[in-house]
C-alpha cells in the first residue's frame, strides 16, 4: 500500500510539474454527474442531466460565477456500477462535487463512498429515509425530496378526496418501502391490499388480478419512468380504468407517462412540488428554457434538477468554487440562497427540503391536449418524519 | 377466489407461453450445436424493435410483424454466420465470452440507431380491450392471443420436428453430429437454418410482448435469465423440456406473486415483514424450483430422449 501510495504521489507530483500553472489556475470544477441513462429509467437522469447543462449553459459555462466541468456517467441502474463510477471520479480524477443519482437504491451504493471520501453529494432526485434520519450527513444534501414526504402527500389527498380502502403497489426497494410508508402514515382510511413488485418487473398482470379481487376504493402506484407506462397501460387493458380511480405522486404520472400512455392518464389525481404550470417567473423562464432548447415539456425532475443547479451555484459563489472546505460549502449551501421555481424554499434540520404539496390532476385542455393541472395545496412548509432523529 | 385463481392462471399460462418461444429456441440451439447463447435476449430485444418501429412509422401491424420476424431471423443467422462459427469447437467458456460480449454489442448498436428513451406500442387495433371469458373478470384479448399463437407455434415446432425432414436432420444432429456429417448433410447450412430458427421464435416472443412492455434496451436480459431457468428446469436440449418447463415457471412465477402476499400475511401478524417477505419469496420461487430439479432431477424433468 505504501509503495503504491508513492507511486500514485509521484504521478500526480510529476503531472502537476509539468501542466502549466496558468492551465491549473482555470481549470473548471469538476462536478461529478452520475445518473440513470438506460433503462425503463432512462429518460429520468436524461432530463435531469439535460437541465443541469442547461443551466450550466445559460451562465456560459459557470455556476454562480465558478466555471463549472460536469462529468456525466451513466449507471444504468445499477447500484454496483454506480459505485464503480464514483470511486473512480473520486480517487483517480480527483472530483469532491457529486449529483445526478435518480434511484435510491443506487445513491444507496454510491453516497456513502463519496462522504466518506469527503465528497459532497447534491441530490437532485433520490431522499432515500435513511439518508434523512439518524445517519444523515452533514455532507449530504437532497433538494427534491424526502421520498416519505412526496407520498404523504398523496396520502393526505387520498383522504381528502374521501376514499376509504386502498389497495396500494410499489416496486421493492429503498424508496419503494418509503413510497407505502409515507402514503400509510397520512391515509386515514384502511388498506385492502398492499403488494411489491420488482424493480426489473414490466408485466404486472399478476397484480392486476389482485387489485380486482379486492376491489378498493382507490389504488394508490409508486413506479417511476417506464415502469409506471407499462403499470398504467396494462391497468387499462386489464379493463380496470374508469372503475377503480388511482391517486399518485408525481413521480407515477409525469409528462413522459402521460404522453406516452394517452387517455389512460385522464382523471388520475397526483400530488406533486413543482409543475409547469406554476406561474412565477423563475419556472415560467425555465419551462421556455428548456422547451427551446430540448424541444420538450421538462418533468419535474428536469424541475429538481434545474433547482440543484441552482443551489450547487449559490453555494459555490459564496465559497469562491472551494468545495474541500466542505464546512464553508455547507453553511452556503444550508443558505439555499436561490429562488427555487417551487416558490418557497428551504432546508430542514436534515439538509432535507421544507417546501409545499400541492394536488394536481390530468385534464384535457382547451386545445384538447391532455396536460397535469395544478389544483391547490395540501400540505405547507412540510418537512419530514425523519428530521427529528437527525442529530448532525 | 376460483375467479381469482383461474385469472392468475390465465397470467401464467402467457408468460409461460412467451418463455417457451426463448427457451425452444436456446434449447434448439445448446442442443443441436452444443453452444451457449447468451445473445439469445438480443434477438428477443431485435424483433420487438423492428416491428415496433414499423408499427409506429406506418400504424400496420400486417408489416410490423413480418418486419419484426424478418429482422431477428436475419440476424440470428448473420450472427451464426460470422460469429457461431468460429465456436463450435472452442470451450464453453469462450463462447459465453463471445455471446456475451454481443450482449453488449447489440444494447450499444440498438441505443446508437434508436436512443435510449424506451418505445410505446400499442396494442394491435383488433385485438384490443377485454372479454369476459370467466364471469366478472373481463381478461384482456391480446393476452389470450398471445397464448393462442404460443401453443399453435408449439404444435408447428412439434410437427417440424417429429415430422419432417428437417426436423429429422435437426433431430439427428442433436443426438449425432458426427454421424450426420459423415451421411453427407450439409451440417454448416443446416446450423445456420437452426440458428435462424431459434432467432425468429426469440424474435416473435419479442413482437409479442412489445405492446405489453415497453420496447427497450436491455429487456432481453431481463428475460434471458428466467429463460435460462425454463431450460434447466425441463431438461437441456428437449424441446418438450422446454415447453412443459415454460408453462410451470410461468405458472409457478405468476402464482406466487399473486398469492403469497395473502399467505405471509396469514402467517405473520407485522404486515410489513410478511410483504417484504413475500416479495422476496416470491421472486425467489423459480429458482428454488430451479435448485430443487437439479438436486433431485439434474437431467431434468423431460429430459431429451437419446
Amino acid at each position: 500500500m505504501k509503495r503504491r501510495d508513492f507511486l500514485v504521489g509521484s504521478a500526480v507530483g510529476a503531472a502537476a510539474l509539468a501542466a502549466p500553472s496558468l492551465v491549473r489556475a482555470q481549470a473548471p470544477l469538476r462536478m461529478g454527474l452520475i445518473t440513470t441513462l438506460t433503462g425503463p429509467g432512462g429518460y429520468l437522469g436524461a432530463d435531469i442531466r439535460d437541465a443541469m447543462l442547461l443551466a450550466i449553459e445559460q451562465g456560459n459555462g459557470r455556476l454562480g460565477g465558478i466555471a463549472v466541468q460536469p462529468v456525466v456517467e451513466d449507471d444504468a441502474l445499477r447500484p454496483g456500477q454506480g459505485k464503480t463510477i464514483a470511486e473512480r471520479m473520486l480517487r483517480t480524477d480527483g472530483i469532491r462535487l457529486f449529483t445526478g443519482i435518480v434511484f435510491s437504491n443506487v445513491l444507496g451504493a454510491v453516497a456513502p463512498d463519496v462522504l466518506d471520501g469527503g465528497g459532497i453529494y447534491v441530490s437532485p432526485n433520490a431522499g432515500p429515509s435513511n439518508f434523512a434520519g439518524r445517519e444523515c450527513h452533514r455532507n449530504f444534501f437532497a433538494v427534491a425530496w424526502q421520498n416519505d414526504a412526496l407520498h404523504e402527500s398523496a396520502g393526505r389527498s387520498a383522504t381528502e378526496l374521501g376514499y376509504n380502502r386502498a389497495f396500494i403497489l410499489s416496486p421493492n426497494y429503498q424508496a419503494g418501502q418509503d413510497a407505502l410508508n409515507g402514503f400509510k402514515r397520512m391515509f386515514r382510511g384502511t388498506i385492502v391490499g398492499e403488494q411489491f413488485t420488482r424493480l426489473d418487473q414490466t408485466d404486472y398482470a399478476a397484480e392486476m388480478a389482485a387489485i380486482r379481487a379486492a376491489n378498493p376504493d382507490v389504488v394508490f402506484q409508486f413506479h417511476p419512468g417506464g415502469l409506471g407506462i407499462a403499470f398504467i397501460r396494462q391497468y387499462q387493458q386489464a379493463g380496470l380504468l374508469g372503475r377503480i380511480p388511482m391517486v399518485v405522486a408525481a413521480p407515477s404520472m409525469d409528462h413522459t407517462i402521460m404522453n406516452s400512455v394517452g387517455d389512460a392518464a385522464l382523471g388520475v389525481n397526483l400530488t406533486t412540488h413543482w409543475n409547469v404550470d406554476f406561474e412565477n417567473p423563475g419556472s415560467q423562464a425555465f419551462v421556455a428554457a428548456f422547451r427551446a432548447k430540448y424541444n420538450r415539456t421538462p418533468t419535474f425532475y428536469a424541475g429538481q434538477a434545474w433547482d440543484t443547479a441552482l443551489a450547487i451555484g449559490a453555494a459555490l459563489r459564496q465559497t469562491n468554487g472551494n468545495v474541500t472546505d466542505t464546512n464553508a460549502f455547507r453553511t452556503a449551501m444550508l443558505r439555499a440562497d436561490f429562488q427555487s421555481i417551487r416558490g418557497p424554499f428551504r432546508f430542514g434540520p436534515n439538509q432535507f427540503p421544507v417546501q409545499d404539496w400541492w394536488s394536481a390532476q390530468v385534464v384535457r385542455n382547451a386545445a384538447g391536449q391532455l396536460e397535469i393541472k395544478t389544483g391547490r395545496k395540501i400540505l405547507e412548509n412540510h418537512s419530514d418524519s425523519y428530521a427529528a432523529s437527525c442529530r448532525i | 377466489m376460483t375467479v381469482f385463481v383461474l385469472e392468475q392462471l390465465l397470467n401464467g399460462l402467457q408468460l409461460g407461453v412467451t418463455l417457451f418461444l426463448l427457451a425452444a429456441g436456446l434449447t434448439l440451439i445448446f442442443g443441436i450445436m452444443g453452444i451457449i447463447n447468451l445473445a439469445h435476449g438480443s434477438l428477443y430485444m431485435i424483433g420487438a424493435y423492428a416491428a415496433a418501429l414499423v408499427a409506429r412509422e406506418t400504424g400496420s401491424w400486417l408489416l410490423a410483424v413480418p418486419a419484426g420476424l424478418l429482422a431477428a431471423g436475419a440476424a440470428g443467422m448473420l450472427i451464426e454466420m460470422v460469429i457461431m462459427r468460429r465456436l463450435y469447437d472452442r470451450d464453453h467458456l469462450d463462447q459465453v465470452l463471445a455471446t456475451y460480449g454481443l450482449i453488449l454489442f447489440c444494447n450499444e448498436l440498438v441505443t446508437l440507431l434508436v436512443g435510449r428513451q424506451p418505445m410505446f406500442v400499442g396494442i394491435p387495433p383488433g385485438l384490443a380491450g377485454a372479454i369476459e371469458l370467466i364471469p366478472g373478470v373481463p381478461y384482456s384479448i391480446y393476452r389470450l392471443s398471445i397464448i393462442g399463437f404460443g401453443l399453435a407455434l408449439a404444435v408447428g415446432l412439434y410437427l417440424l420436428i417429429q415430422k419432417t425432414r428437417l426436423g429429422m436432420l435437426i433431430r439427428a444432429g442433436a443426438t449425432n453430429r458426427d454421424t450426420v456429417r459423415a451421411l453427407g448433410v450439409d451440417i454448416r447450412l443446416l446450423y445456420t437454418l437452426v440458428f435462424g430458427l431459434g432467432a425468429l421464435l426469440a424474435g416473435f416472443a419479442g413482437i409479442m410482448m412489445g405492446p405489453l412492455l415497453s420496447v427497450q434496451v436491455g429487456m432481453g436480459e431481463q428475460i434471458l435469465i428466467m429463460t435460462f431457468v425454463v431450460v434447466v428446469v425441463g431438461g437441456v436440449g428437449s424441446i418438450r423440456g422446454a415447453f412443459f418447463g415454460a408453462i410451470i415457471v410461468g405458472i409457478v412465477d405468476t402464482m406466487l406473486r399473486g398469492f403469497m402476499p395473502g399467505w405471509m400475511r396469514g402467517i405473520i401478524s407485522d404486515t410489513a415483514q410478511a410483504d417484504a417477505l413475500s416479495a422476496g419469496l416470491s421472486s425467489m420461487g423459480v429458482y428454488l424450483l430451479m435448485a430443487l430439479v437439479l438436486l433431485f432431477r439434474p437431467q431434468g424433468l423431460f429430459p431429451a430422449r437419446t
